[in-house]
């Protein structure tokens, strides 16, 4: 027995590492500095993100996000699908906004096939207001656990709760209530309930109470200020230099929203504010994203009230499903739905790029098509990722208790950054 | 002197912070509580929720599918295992299905992601969702579900532990 444990030990080459070390002391260029691995089981990396930090007694001196534990290779394995099988796969990434995920997938799909104007305006108000919502739902996660990151408990609960009435409408809607899959490449698969007015309705009506109550906990409490002004100081230049977006540059001054720059889903005919912060600091974008909640309510209600029945996608055999009751009676709708649920439909060969404004900042999608049934190629530009690459700017010199408040002002989802 | 009435502002200020989020937060205490005492109280869902497939029969107790491959072409995540055969006796022979039946209908709730896929493409109204989502096993294998299973879902869902909310106006 014992030899053979003997014969199974290996021999580890610690060479490498040593020499990291080294190189790492020599950066730091400080005898005493220690390296932590902090994560990629701490709770509040917001799931598997490990940092590597350096550390001068309580001081950061460099910190280096390590990514790559929920590689789950989704970019890779669009290409095996078919397009509108693809949908799912994009509700797995960003989790917390599947619905804005869909979104920027299907309006890419609908840009290379050339049907992007011809949605009808009932389905593109039904996709600003779920998107909507689902930001509204994305940033009370965000705040709950930013929250309790800093030691608020309660308001995570409080988060929570309202977040339960917004999944409760998309469980009416659709069936799921985090992958949800609705949006189709040419519009809906079928209708909202006809309950889905009054369900709405309620949310926006009790929601503002509950933001009232979000700022009465935090925004003016001297205990969360302290944890978060001048903390992770972010200028507009090094935001722009590192391509940061949403709510994470905003705060930094910049007024740049893809729903204002390049209008889609008819947006410009919604009537609303992009908020702006010029500190750059944790609390900043802290207000950004409470205002922007704000915003989001207001063109719920509009996108409410000019909801009027009529189609739900486009009069297009050859991409969308037909109506059920027709393709059961009618001949060619039943050979269409065949091929279109067997072979699914061929997309003419070129390459799109298409963004939106998705909860945590510009959500891209690029395909290339080859004109089959599969895309050739799909990258997606997470907000995440890129916003991701701001930590070691942001952590250099802070704190390390401030190194959580930054992680979760950047509001990142680690299913989104690895694919 | 100055420095030391600052202090005592920005203390009063801090306990009137605190005094005014923990009213907030105390103000809860008796109020009527959210949280539903799942499994003792059973769960709401909506009638479109996804939960475990059913197989549907007609309104003679005939079942709908005529194994088309449809739902397994459309499922993305390859869940559905089918295994087609043809029985050309007359009706009154044949034990309640059509004359080209699934042999084999398995659903391998492993890979399946519920995604409503399936039910989307299947042209005979043969497979829905159900609202089960108790489907926890012990043993791995025991996750793919064969037609017998499918077919009594729906008599099934009956004992479960949920009830329906309505979707209706
Ligand atoms: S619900 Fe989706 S994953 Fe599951 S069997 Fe149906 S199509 Fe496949
Ligand atoms: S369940 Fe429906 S789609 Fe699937 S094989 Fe049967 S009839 Fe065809």
């Amino acid at each position: 027995m014992a030899s053979l444990r003997h014969s199974n030990v290996i021999e580890l080459d610690y060479a490498p590492q040593r020499k990291i070390r080294e190189l790492l002391r020599e950066q730091s260029a400080l005898d005493n500095a220690i390296t932590i691995s902090m994560g990629p089981q701490h709770p509040s990396t917001h799931g598997v993100l490990r940092l590597e930090l350096i550390l001068d007694g309580e001081t950061v001196i460099s910190a280096k996000p390590d990514i790559g534990y929920l590689h789950t290779g989704m970019e890779k394995q669009m290409e095996t699908k078919k397009y509108q099988q693809n949908i799912v796969i994009t509700d797995r990434m960003d989790y917390l906004n599947p619905m804005g995920n869909n979104l920027g997938y299907v309006m890419t799909v609908e840009k290379l096939l050339g049907i992007t104007h011809d949605i009808p305006p009932r389905a593109q108000t039904l996709r600003v207001l779920l998107t909507e919502l689902q930001r509204i739902a994305s940033h009370l996660v965000w705040l709950g656990t930013h929250a309790l990151d800093l030691g608020a408990m309660s308001l995570f609960f409080y988060c929570f709760r309202e977040r339960e009435k917004i999944l409760n409408i998309y469980e009416a809607v659709c069936g799921g209530r985090m992958t949800v899959s609705y949006f189709r490449v040419g519009g809906l698969p079928y209708d909202v309930p006809p309950n889905f007015n009054r369900l709405v309705r309620d949310f926006l009506d009790e929601f503002p109470a509950a933001l009232r109550e979000y700022h009465t906990l935090l925004t003016n409490n001297p205990i969360f200020q302290k944890r978060t002004r001048g903390v992770g100081i972010l200028s507009g230049e090094d935001a722009i230099a590192l391509g940061v977006t949403g709510p994470t540059l905003r705060g930094s001054g910049i007024a740049h929203d893809v729903r204002r720059a390049e209008p889609y889903c008819g947006y410009e005919t919604y009537d609303f504010d992009i908020p702006v912060e010029r500190d750059g600091d944790v609390y900043a974008r802290y207000l950004v994203r409470m205002r922007e909640m704000e915003e989001s309510l207001k063109i719920c209600r509009q996108a409410l009230d000019r909801l009027k029945p009529g189609p739900i996608k486009v009069d297009s055999p050859k991409i969308v499903l037909p109506d059920r009751e027709q393709m059961k009676h009618q001949m060619d709708a039943l050979i269409h739905h065949f091929l279109l649920a067997a072979y699914g439909f061929s997309v003419p060969p070129g390459e799109a790029y298409h963004a939106i404004e998705g909860s945590k900042g510009e959500l891209g999608f690029y395909i290339i098509s080859d004109g089959t049934e599969r895309p050739f190629r799909c990258h997606v530009r997470g907000p995440s990722f890129v916003n991701l690459q701001a930590i070691p700017k942001l952590c250099q010199g802070a704190l390390l208790a401030d190194v959580v408040a930054i992680i979760g002002s950047l509001d990142i989802v680690l299913g989104e950054i690895d694919r | 002197m100055s420095s030391i009435l600052a202090e005592i502002l920005d203390a009063a200020k801090t306990v009137r912070a605190i005094a005014q989020g923990m009213a907030v937060t105390l103000s809860y205490i008796p109020k009527r509580k959210l949280t539903r005492q799942y499994p003792d109280v059973p769960v709401e869902l909506y009638p479109r929720f996804r939960g475990e497939h059913y197989l549907a029969r007609d309104e003679n107790g005939k079942e709908r599918c005529v194994a088309c491959f449809l739902c397994s072409a459309a499922c993305p995540a390859d869940a559905i295992y089918i295994e087609a055969d043809e029985d050309l006796r007359p009706y009154a022979e044949r034990p309640g299905m059509e004359p080209r039946y699934a042999r084999v209908y398995n659903i391998d709730y492993g890979r399946c992601i519920l995604c409503g896929y399936c039910v989307e493409a299947c042209p005979k109204d043969a497979i829905k969702h159900g609202h089960n989502f108790e489907m926890a096993v012990t043993n791995f294998a025991d996750l793919v579900k064969d037609k017998q299973y499918l077919l009594s879902n729906l008599e099934r869902e009956k004992t479960r532990n949920l009830t329906l909310r309505s979707d209706a106006e």
